[in-house]
């Protein structure tokens, strides 16, 4: 027999081939648009590799981050993930309650110091010495603190505990704050989104346990594999934007039309996210593709910049129609290309 | 409102489609898989292209098809989902397709090499399945 404890072993011996295994890699290095050679080399890696603990700690938020992620709708390859790590320690999954699973906590703490990997939904209330979101007496804070001290990195899931999100939206009653605001000696990455596409937390999770660290990060923290384009970039309704043609109602010609939702307070033009591309439900489609414009959810502050509704006051910068163009002209075959490109022509087979 | 029926809709496609359907991209994979091919003669060097990784139209795809056309190997693996491996006309040149439960693409691969790594069995599940072998006799043949 195998080394009992590597991951290809485990995986085994849970009636998962190393062909499925190979497969989800394949399907994960397409969607992160890595070369299709990077498939082999993570399966390689991961095979040999050992199970990566995984803290996840939740503080305020609504838990839709999980939802997302549990309820995904390919379940047996995203949640393969879930094979790939040992999650030793999330509230709403696990079995263990009170005293049981804060020990499970420390115990895993103590056993992986140093090398697990810490996943934070929710924000984090600092004001009036965090008595706002406690667990088992224990403030977020000071929980994320100490949470954070054996961390190897940090991953901040969906938009509150990457920037605060709706918990600090003015006036802000608990005093929010983001894991960043708090934590400044560690890497993270900032994975927002309320919630964040399935896939996407799949594939950064998939990324870290082969390589060990964390994809390239943007300015803000986030993967720049999935978060490189704006929605306005890469939306099926762009070309009605350069025509300018724009739905003034949501029950008018236009919109029947499909027009660009621009006028009606669409926010894809400065919300930086994957949504257009790898979409939601399977694939099914994306806010815009249901008729409604892009709210902006992973952006930060977004709950406080105006209505929903209202268009963007200020006119677009015109750094953007170049990457559009060249995708779509085929001149660029590069990544930038190959996110796009990858559930459109998905859908492309799929059209009747 | 007499029904959703009433509501038109109109499918977008952003890709600048010539008059016989084709953006030009099926011809550079084409050429790709022609300077892949050489290289993998001269060196043994294999190579891949995923053919999500740039625009195509369903006639650039029809193209695609039309050109490589089936060779002499269809395989179907079944691994959470179905995976298609179809040799191409072109010894060497290889079509796979992998599909979720749900039957939806998750990757579309054209591979050059002498047999895909999906088909090969891996040396470990190979040592695993000789012990599950074993185990399964020695049952059958205590008393």
């Amino acid at each position: 027999m195998n080394e009992p404890d590597t991951l290809g072993a485990s995986l085994a011996r849970t009636g998962i081939s190393r062909r499925s295994f190979l497969k989800f890699c394949t399907a994960m290095a397409s969607l992160m648009a890595l070369p299709p050679s990077a498939a082999y080399a993570m399966a390689d890696a991961l095979n040999r590799a050992q199970r990566q603990s995984v803290i996840w700690l939740s503080f305020q938020e609504c838990t839709g981050c999980v939802e997302s992620l549990t309820r995904s709708f390919d379940p047996t390859l995203e949640q393969l993930i879930f094979e790939m790590i040992s999650l030793d320690y999330q509230e709403t999954l696990q079995a263990a309650s009170g005293e049981a699973a804060e020990s499970a906590r420390e115990q895993a703490m103590k056993a992986s110091y140093g090398k697990y990997l810490l996943i934070v939904d929710g924000s984090i209330p600092t004001k009036d010495g965090g008595v706002y979101s406690t667990v088992a007496g224990v403030s977020n804070h000071d929980l994320l603190v100490e949470a954070a001290r054996g961390a190897a990195a940090i991953v901040a899931v969906g938009t509150c505990s990457s920037f605060g999100g709706i918990p600090h939206a003015n006036p802000n009653p608990t005093g929010a704050v983001s894991v960043a605001d708090l934590i400044r000696d560690k890497p993270i990455m900032n994975v927002p989104g309320c919630p964040p596409i399935p896939s996407v937390i799949a594939g950064v999770l998939a990324y870290f346990v082969t390589y060990g660290k964390l994809p390239e990060l943007d300015h803000l923290g986030r993967p720049k594999v999935f978060f490189a384009d704006t929605i306005h970039d890469r939306c099926y309704r762009r070309p009605f934007y350069e025509q300018g043609k724009f739905a003034k109602t949501f029950d008018d010609e236009g919109a029947r039309n499909g027009w660009c939702l621009y006028e009606l307070g669409c926010k894809g033009p400065t919300t930086y996210n994957a949504c257009a591309t790898i979409k939601w439900n399977g694939g099914v489609s994306f806010p815009i593709e249901s008729g409604h414009g892009c709210l902006g959810c992973s952006e930060p502050d977004f709950w406080d910049k105006g209505s929903f509704y209202k268009p963007l006051a200020v006119p677009l910068a015109d750094n953007t129609p170049t990457i559009t163009a060249a995708a779509l002209g085929g001149a660029a075959v590069g990544t930038v290309a190959a996110v796009i490109s990858r559930t459109h022509q998905t859908h492309i087979g799929e059209e009747k | 409102m007499s029904g959703l029926d009433n509501i038109g809709v109109k499918v977008v496609n952003p890709l600048p489609i010539q008059e016989d359907g084709l953006s030009g991209n099926a011809d550079a994979i084409l050429h790709e898989i022609v300077a892949l091919l050489e290289a993998f003669t001269a060196t043994g060097q294999t190579g891949a292209i995923d053919l999500h990784s740039l625009p195509l139209t369903p006639d650039d795809y029809e193209l695609l098809r039309a050109t490589l056309a089936d060779g002499e190997v269809h395989a179907q693996i079944n691994a959470i989902g179905n995976t298609e491996v179809r040799e191409t006309l072109y010894p060497g040149v290889w079509w796979v397709t992998y599909y979720n439960v749900e039957g939806d693409i998750v990757a579309d691969l054209l591979e050059i090499t002498a047999i895909p790594e999906i088909l090969k069995a891996p040396a470990d599940d190979i040592r695993e399945g000789l012990v599950h072998l074993r185990e399964l006799l020695t049952q059958l043949e205590q008393p």
